[in-house]
C-alpha cells in the first residue's frame, strides 16, 4: 500500500477575524445571548414564566387580594402591589438561569463549546445576557398589565423607568446566584428545586404582596431585611406608589433605595466571579 | 500532523489511558481501534482539548494540547462520540452557530451551512429543531459541525455509528473527499472494517495501552494464520473428516452444530486446499466446498485483544464486538471500495 504525501489544497480556514480580541469576546457573547434566547422562546414553561406568569399575577392578586387588604396609612393596593408582582415574577424567573446552566453542562453541548475557539465565559455571560434581555420583556408586560387593571404611578418618567431598572437590576444580580446554583447541581431537575427552596421563600417572606406590618414579629424582622423588600420599598418611591415600608425603622426600609443598590452589587461582586470559578472548575477534566 | 506521546490519564480507579503514542502524518488518516473502555474516546479528549493528561504530552499541528488550547482549537475539527448539538435549535441553527463561535463571520458561516445540510442530506430538515431528528441525521449534523470551518484537522470519533448502510457510505465518501483536500483525520471506530478501508495505518488500543501499529496490510500479515473451512455433503458424525484434517492444519479442528462445517486454522502454504481434499477423499469423505480465507482484520483485533473467537461462532464474535451491523452493512461492497481507496491515494 502505498501512501503519497498530500499537500493541501482547498483546506484553509474560513475565518475572517482573528480571535482573543475583545470584539471576539463580544460577538460570542452575542451568539450565546441569540442561542439562549431561541432557548426561552422553545421552552413553554420558561416562555409562559415571562409572559403568562405575569400577566395572571397580576390580574389574580389585584383582583382577589385587592378588596381585602388595607394598607397602613391609606392609599391603593393596585398602586402598592405593582411594586411587588414584578418583583415576584423577576425573582422567580430566574430559576430559568439555574435550570438552563445545569442542562447546558449536561448535555454534550458544552463539549463542542469546548472544542471552539471562542471565549469560554460566553455560555456564562450569553446566559446572563438572556436572561436580563427576558427580564425586560417581562417587566414591560408587568407594566402594560398593571396599567390595563388600574395602577398609576405617582411620579415622573424618569422616576418611573429608575423604579423598572431597580428591580431589574436586583433580578440580574440574582441571576448570578442562579448561575453558581445551576454549576453546582447534579442535574437540571435539581437546580429547578432551587426555585422552590430559595426564590418562593424570598419573593414572599417580603413586602412584596403584603405589608410586613401584618406579619408575627419575628418573621416582620426577617421581611425588613429581606433584600426583595428593600427592592419593592425603593421601586415603590421611585413609581411615587404607597410605601407603608417606610414607616419602619429596620435601616434598608428608611433607605430602600440605597439598600437595594448596595444588595445588587454586592451580590455580583461575590457570585460572577464565583460562578466564573465554578464553571471553570465544571469544564475542566 | 496529530502526536501522542505517552498520554497517560486516570479516571479515579480506571486507568484510562496507560501511556499512548502514536502520530499521524499530515494528509493521512489514523483508524484507532479498540473495545469498549479501551480508552479511545479519552485519547481524543485529550487531544482536543477537552480533558487533560495525567502525563506525556500531545501536541496538534505542532501546537502543544495542555499549553495551548486556544491555538489548537483554532486548527481542529471534532466529531465527539456523543452528538454534541443543541436540541432547541434547529440543524442550520446548531451550524451557524458554530461557525460564528469559530470567527467565522455570520454571512460566511450561513453559506458554509447550507452547503455541508446539503452535503450530508439534511437540507429538508434544515429548518426543524434538532429534537426531531433521527440518531442518525445528529450523526451527520455532528460530522458538519465538525467541517464548518474547514479546518486543516479532524477528530471523529465512532463518525458512523448508528448509521445505516447508505450514510455510513456517505460518511465514507465525505472522508475520503477530506483526504484528497490534504486534511488529516484521527478516526476511532468499532468498525474494522471502517478502519480497513479508509485508514493509512491502525493503532489498536486496549486497556490504555498501543498494542498493535501499522497499516492494514502489515496488521493482516502479523497475523499470519488463515482460516481453512471445510463443507461436508454429509455430518462429520464419526469425526473422520474432523481426524483427517488434523494433521494439516495448526490447532484443533472446530465442528459446526450440525456436523457439516469444519474450520481450523492454517499457515497458508502452497497446495494446502489440494491436500486437504486429498486427505478428506482418503478417508472417504464428500468435500461440498473448501476455503481457505486470509486473515480479516477481524481475525487479528480478536487476536490481540485476546477477544474469544476460538471455538467460537465466528458470527457471533463479530455481533459481540457489535460489529455485526458493519460486517453486514459493508460486506457486498468491500472490494469495490477498497479499489477506490487505492485509488485515491495513489
Ligand atoms: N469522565 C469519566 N469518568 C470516569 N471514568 C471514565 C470517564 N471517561 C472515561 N472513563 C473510563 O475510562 C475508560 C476508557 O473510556 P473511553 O471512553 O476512552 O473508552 P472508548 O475506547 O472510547 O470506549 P467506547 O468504544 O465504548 O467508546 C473506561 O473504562 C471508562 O469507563
Ligand atoms: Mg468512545
Amino acid at each position: 500500500m502505498t501512501t503519497t504525501t498530500l499537500t493541501p489544497t482547498s483546506v484553509g480556514l474560513d475565518r475572517s477575524r482573528s480571535g482573543g480580541s475583545v470584539f471576539g469576546a463580544l460577538a460570542d457573547i452575542w451568539a450565546m445571548t441569540r442561542r439562549n434566547l431561541v432557548h426561552i422562546a422553545r421552552e413553554p414553561m420558561q416562555l409562559s414564566d415571562v409572559t403568562i406568569q405575569p400577566v395572571l399575577f397580576t390580574v389574580l392578586f389585584v383582583y382577589i387580594f385587592g378588596g381585602a387588604i388595607a394598607l397602613p396609612g391609606g392609599g391603593s393596593y393596585v398602586n402598592y402591589l405593582l411594586a411587588g408582582i414584578l418583583a415576584l415574577n423577576l425573582v422567580t424567573s430566574v430559576m430559568g438561569t439555574a435550570v438552563g446552566l445545569s442542562t447546558d453542562l449536561h448535555e454534550g453541548m458544552i463539549d463542542r463549546f469546548r472544542t471552539l475557539p471562542m471565549w469560554r465565559s460566553a455560555v456564562l455571560v450569553g446566559r446572563s445576557m438572556a436572561d436580563l434581555l427576558t427580564s425586560l420583556l417581562c417587566a414591560l408586560i408587568v407594566g402594560l398589565t398593571g396599567l390595563a387593571v388600574g395602577w398609576r404611578p405617582g411620579a415622573n418618567d424618569i422616576s418611573v423607568l429608575g423604579g423598572f431598572a431597580l428591580v431589574i437590576f436586583f433580578a440580574y444580580a440574582l441571576t448570578w446566584i442562579a448561575a453558581c446554583v445551576g454549576l453546582n447541581a447534579k442535574s437540571p431537575e435539581s437546580a429547578a428545586s432551587f426555585g422552590f427552596i430559595v426564590l418562593f421563600p424570598l419573593a414572599f417572606v417580603s413586602n412584596a404582596m403584603v405589608p410586613t406590618q401584618h406579619m408575627p414579629g419575628w418573621l416582620q424582622a426577617v421581611a425588613e431585611w429581606n433584600p426583595v423588600s428593600a427592592v419593592c420599598a425603593g421601586t415603590r418611591v421611585l413609581w411615587g406608589n404607597p410605601n407603608p415600608a417606610g414607616a419602619l425603622h429596620a435601616w434598608p426600609m428608611q433607605h430602600p433605595i440605597e439598600a437595594s443598590l448596595i444588595w445588587s452589587v454586592v451580590l455580583i461582586g461575590l457570585a460572577a466571579p464565583l460562578a466564573a470559578h465554578f464553571f471553570r472548575r465544571r469544564t475542566t477534566e | 500532523m496529530i502526536q501522542a506521546e505517552g498520554l497517560t490519564k486516570r479516571y479515579g480507579e480506571t486507568q484510562a489511558l496507560a501511556g499512548v503514542d502514536f502520530s499521524v502524518p499530515a494528509g493521512t488518516i489514523l483508524g484507532l481501534l479498540g473495545p469498549n473502555g479501551a480508552g479511545k474516546t479519552t485519547a481524543v479528549r485529550v487531544l482536543t482539548t477537552l480533558a487533560l493528561p495525567d502525563s506525556g504530552r500531545g501536541t496538534v499541528a505542532g501546537i502543544d494540547v495542555v499549553k495551548h488550547p486556544g491555538e489548537v482549537r483554532r486548527h481542529i475539527g471534532v466529531a465527539a462520540q456523543d452528538a454534541t448539538l443543541d436540541p432547541l435549535l434547529t440543524g442550520r441553527q446548531n451550524l451557524v452557530l458554530v461557525g460564528e463561535l469559530s470567527d467565522m463571520g455570520r454571512a460566511p458561516a450561513r453559506a458554509r451551512a447550507t452547503e455541508l445540510l446539503a452535503q450530508f442530506e439534511l437540507t429538508d430538515a434544515a429548518d426543524r429543531v434538532l429534537k426531531g431528528y433521527s440518531g442518525g441525521m445528529r450523526r451527520r449534523l455532528d460530522l458538519g459541525a465538525a467541517l464548518m470551518t474547514r479546518p486543516p484537522v479532524l477528530f471523529l470519533d465512532e463518525p458512523t455509528t448508528g448509521l445505516d448502510p447508505t450514510s455510513r457510505q456517505r460518511v465514507w465518501e465525505a472522508i475520503r473527499e477530506l483526504l484528497g483536500e490534504g486534511v488529516t483525520v484521527l478516526l476511532t471506530t468499532q468498525y474494522l472494517e471502517e478502519a480497513d478501508a479508509l485508514a493509512h495505518r491502525i493503532v489498536v488500543v486496549d486497556h490504555g495501552k498501543v498494542i498493535a501499529n501499522g497499516t492494514p496490510t502489515e496488521l493482516k500479515e502479523a497475523s499470519r494464520s488463515a482460516r481453512l473451512e471445510v463443507s461436508l455433503a454429509a455430518p462429520d458424525t464419526d469425526g473422520r473428516a474432523a481426524g483427517a484434517m488434523a494433521p494439516l492444519v495448526s490447532g484443533r479442528v472446530h465442528v459446526s452444530e450440525d456436523g457439516r462445517r469444519l474450520s481450523a486454522g492454517v499457515d497458508a502454504s502452497p497446495g494446502l486446499a489440494t491436500a486437504v481434499v486429498r486427505a478428506l477423499d482418503a478417508a472417504g469423505v464428500l468435500v461440498d466446498n473448501i476455503e481457505v480465507r486470509q486473515p480479516s482484520l477481524d481475525d487479528v483485533f480478536f487476536s490481540l485483544t485476546g477477544g474469544h473467537i476460538e471455538g467460537e461462532d465466528e458470527d457471533e464474535a463479530i455481533g459481540s464486538a457489535g460489529g455485526a451491523a458493519a460486517a453486514s452493512a459493508g460486506g457486498g461492497g468491500k472490494s469495490a471500495e477498497r479499489q477506490e481507496l487505492e485509488g485515491v491515494r495513489a
